[in-house]
């Protein structure tokens, strides 16, 4: 387009509608837009539609609080397109007197909290249905019900240490392999580079399910799988775009800055855990046992080796190592303390996905380091058999987890 | 049976007795389920402090005013148009109209139902044994429709096979036999939907010398499947969940109470009518005037009906319920409020 003999033509045909302001041009469709809409509702076949039609319900019932003996809270969303009326609210096939915070009728996008004064069984599952005015129910079943936790210290340090068993101490343990990674040749320390590569599709892949799980109770409107997408496809964005940022401002991408990467990568994996850990002791779809906690303890270790891999030729200071582990791991424990009290599975949902977002993204970095380290041969049998011995790590340590 | 209809009349006009049972209600259903007693429901009525706590909780409401009052439907019975036939013979006239209607079956909760003349269930029909019934039907509809009573007829009055289209219309015409407690409803294939949307009503064939006084109850024991599941959510006694929990049914110490009680329910296999602080004499069909079992609960299939009678030898509040706690939990339960006898 450099040439002016070539766009003085064109200049020419585009003059007739220079006229027109260019903001005019981009908002115009819009406006029509805009002016359809208004049309269709109001003299548009919409009567049609609500004649043929049984009405269109969806209320999800986002969470079961049980905040004390006698007493479930239901949390509320009507996720569907048209407003929605509870008229009774039933508990074990039993109807039951309740109170409803705010109007019977909810609003599409609007929540409700529902008091029903129940003597719920310790232990025992149970389940809540609502019923709306035109005999639709939503149900939902508390698998294990169990005191919803109050925010008091006992709760907070319990969490506290559940999540520095869980995420923060193996991942300093991890840390720890970074003398033994150091005394390492280039060609193994590139087999840990990719063991790590394995443990983060892992991760990814993990991060991803547990996103798809959680979307499936995700109000309606709020789009379950587009928030997957946003973190997904998002996150690498953002992070491809700070990290081109930093290498404009001549920082250049250092293994540190890669194994800073990797740490955000898994802190942000590990803040769902967290999140899913505390909503689901909440909700007592989990019994905290010891197993469970020795089963994150080893299989979380491994993500410490993948924060140090990038250092293998470094010699970073005791608390850069630290901060690194704590970037990782500490979310696991806020995480947790947020799912505790307040976890909605739009929240889960978006954490996880990004979590698996940022893992795409770390995967991407590590991939480069190999290759420029191994003059092409990335993929080396060396190299191939240690992504697959990540996989295999967390399959196997994954084990004792028991999903 | 203008005695029953001011009796119910009287029982409306009470309404202190109303707001105090409103919070029984309230407490009923907590009690009910926690295995309390009606003992412990009679005690803790009686505290104010008790309604005024449990009011805010009561959050489930009220029906439309207007709509369909089971209270009324207790002692509703339609003796037709009655005349006489040249042969001497009673002639009664009856007309039942097939329309769709929104019913409320749980304050707030609406049911696209089909219906007899706008209720569910539709009018007691009653007569004595013999009398000849001419039921002029007419399908306002928007599906066929029958009318298939129970009792002794001829084939093409069964209204089994013959359907009635939407703005059609048949007469059925036959003598009634045998005497007891019959029942009528719409036979059209599918039969299970045509039945649990509400055609369904209560057939009273009176025996020649009639049965002894009473104060006469029709209870339909009926459940609703609101949102299509083949399973119900809803269940009653005349349509409406814990009507007569919140609106307790009047009776006197020492009077003889007769129970019409028939069993409509589709998708369960039985239901059943549990007195509580009583027994009753259980006439099963109401055929036979002499035999009857002496118990407190009749279990009765699809269908089945008894007529019930007892005496209240305390006065109280009394549940009677579905003894399948699931139904009386979900709306089949009822408080009987037995006072003493007026002083005359």
């Amino acid at each position: 387009m450099s040439d002016p003999a070539l766009a003085a033509p064109e200049a020419v045909t585009r003059g007739g509608s220079r006229r027109i302001p260019s903001w005019l041009l981009g908002i115009g469709p819009l406006v029509l837009l805009a002016l359809a809409v208004a049309l269709f509702l109001r003299a548009g076949p919409v009567g049609v539609f609500t004649q043929a039609f049984p009405p269109v319900e969806e209320l999800t019932i986002e969470r079961v609080a049980l905040p004390e003996p006698g007493l479930l809270e239901i949390s509320v969303v009507n996720g569907g397109p048209e407003a929605v009326t509870i008229a009774q609210v039933f508990v074990d096939d039993a109807s039951w007197v309740h109170s409803v915070g705010g109007d019977r009728t909810v609003d599409r996008l609007e929540r409700r909290k529902i008091r029903v004064p129940y003597p719920w069984v310790e232990g025992e599952p149970h389940t809540v249905t609502l019923i709306t005015s035109t005999g639709l129910t939503f149900s939902e079943t508390i698998a294990v019900a169990v005191e919803t936790p109050r925010a008091d210290a006992r709760y907070l340090s319990t969490f506290a240490l559940l999540g520095t068993y869980a995420g923060v101490i193996p991942v300093l343990l991890g840390l720890l392999w970074l003398p033994f990674l150091r005394r390492l040749d280039r060609r193994w320390l590139d087999f840990f580079l990719a063991l790590t590569v394995g443990l983060l599709i892992f991760l990814g892949v993990d991060a991803l399910v547990e996103a798809f799980d959680t979307s499936a109770r995700v109000a309606g409107a709020f789009q379950g799988t587009g928030l997957i997408l946003l973190g997904l496809v998002g996150t690498p964005l953002v992070l491809a775009g700070l990290g081109s940022y930093r290498r404009e401002s001549g920082a250049g991408r250092t293994p540190l800055y890669v194994a800073t990467l990797v740490a955000v990568a898994i802190g942000l994996h590990n803040l769902g855990e967290g999140l899913a850990i505390g909503s689901s002791y909440a909700t007592g779809e989990i019994a905290l046992g010891t197993f469970l906690v020795v089963g994150f303890l080893i299989h979380n270790t491994t993500e410490g080796l993948g924060i140090v891999a990038p250092l293998g030729s470094e010699r970073p200071g005791l608390g850069r190592l630290l901060a690194l582990g704590a970037i990782a791991g500490v979310p696991t424990v806020i995480g947790a303390w947020i799912g505790g009290f307040s976890s909605s599975p739009l929240w889960t949902t978006l954490f996880f996905a990004i979590g698996a977002g940022a893992i795409v993204q770390v995967v991407f970095e590590l991939g480069r380091l190999l290759v420029r380290g191994s003059a092409g041969r990335a993929l080396s049998p060396l190299n191939a058999a240690g992504v697959l011995a990540g996989l295999m790590i967390m399959y196997a340590t994954g084990i004792i987890v028991g999903g | 049976m203008s005695a029953n209809d001011s009796g119910a009349r009287r029982a409306l006009e009470q309404p202190i007795t109303r707001r105090k049972l409103l919070a029984a209600g309230a407490i009923g259903g907590v009690g009910l389920a926690t295995g309390g007693s009606a003992l412990a429901l009679q005690t803790r009525s009686a505290s104010p402090a008790e309604h005024a706590t449990h009011h805010d909780m009561m959050a489930v409401g009220d029906i439309r005013p207007g709509a369909f009052d089971p209270t009324a439907y207790l002692t509703q019975f339609d003796y037709g148009k009655e005349s006489r036939l040249p042969s001497g013979q009673v002639l009664r006239e009856y007309e039942l109209v097939a329309e769709d209607r929104e019913i409320e079956v749980a304050p707030g909760v609406f049911y696209p139902a089909w219906t007899y003349n706008g209720q569910v269930p539709g009018p007691t029909i009653r007569c004595t044994e013999g009398d000849r019934i001419r039921v002029r039907f007419v399908n306002r509809g928007r599906h066929p429709h029958s009318v298939h009573f129970h009792g002794i007829h001829p084939a093409n009055m069964d209204g089994a096979f013959e359907m009635v289209p939407p703005d059609g219309s048949y007469t059925y015409e036959f003598d009634a036999e045998p005497a007891g407690l019959q029942l009528y409803h719409c036979h059209t294939v599918p039969i299970k939907r045509h039945i649990h949307k509400g055609l369904y009503g209560v057939f009273i064939i009176d025996p020649p010398g009639g049965r002894p006084p009473a104060r006469e109850l029709v209870m339909m024991m009926n459940a609703f499947d609101t949102n299509f599941d083949n399973e119900n959510e809803i269940y009653a006694v005349n349509t409406v969940a814990f009507h007569y929990q919140k609106y307790p049914i009047q009776l006197r110490k020492g009077e003889l109470t007769r129970v019409y009680l028939v069993n409509i329910t589709e998708f369960d296999l039985l239901n059943s009518f549990h007195l509580h602080g009583n027994f009753f004499r259980f006439y099963r069909t109401g055929t036979d005037l002499e035999r009857f079992e002496w118990t407190d609960v009749a279990t009765l299939a699809q269908g089945e009906r008894c007529v019930l009678e007892f005496t209240y030898k305390h006065t109280g509040p009394f549940m009677f319920h579905a003894h399948q706690s699931e139904f009386a939990e979900l709306g089949w339960s009822g408080i009987f409020d037995v006072r003493e006898a007026p002083h005359v």
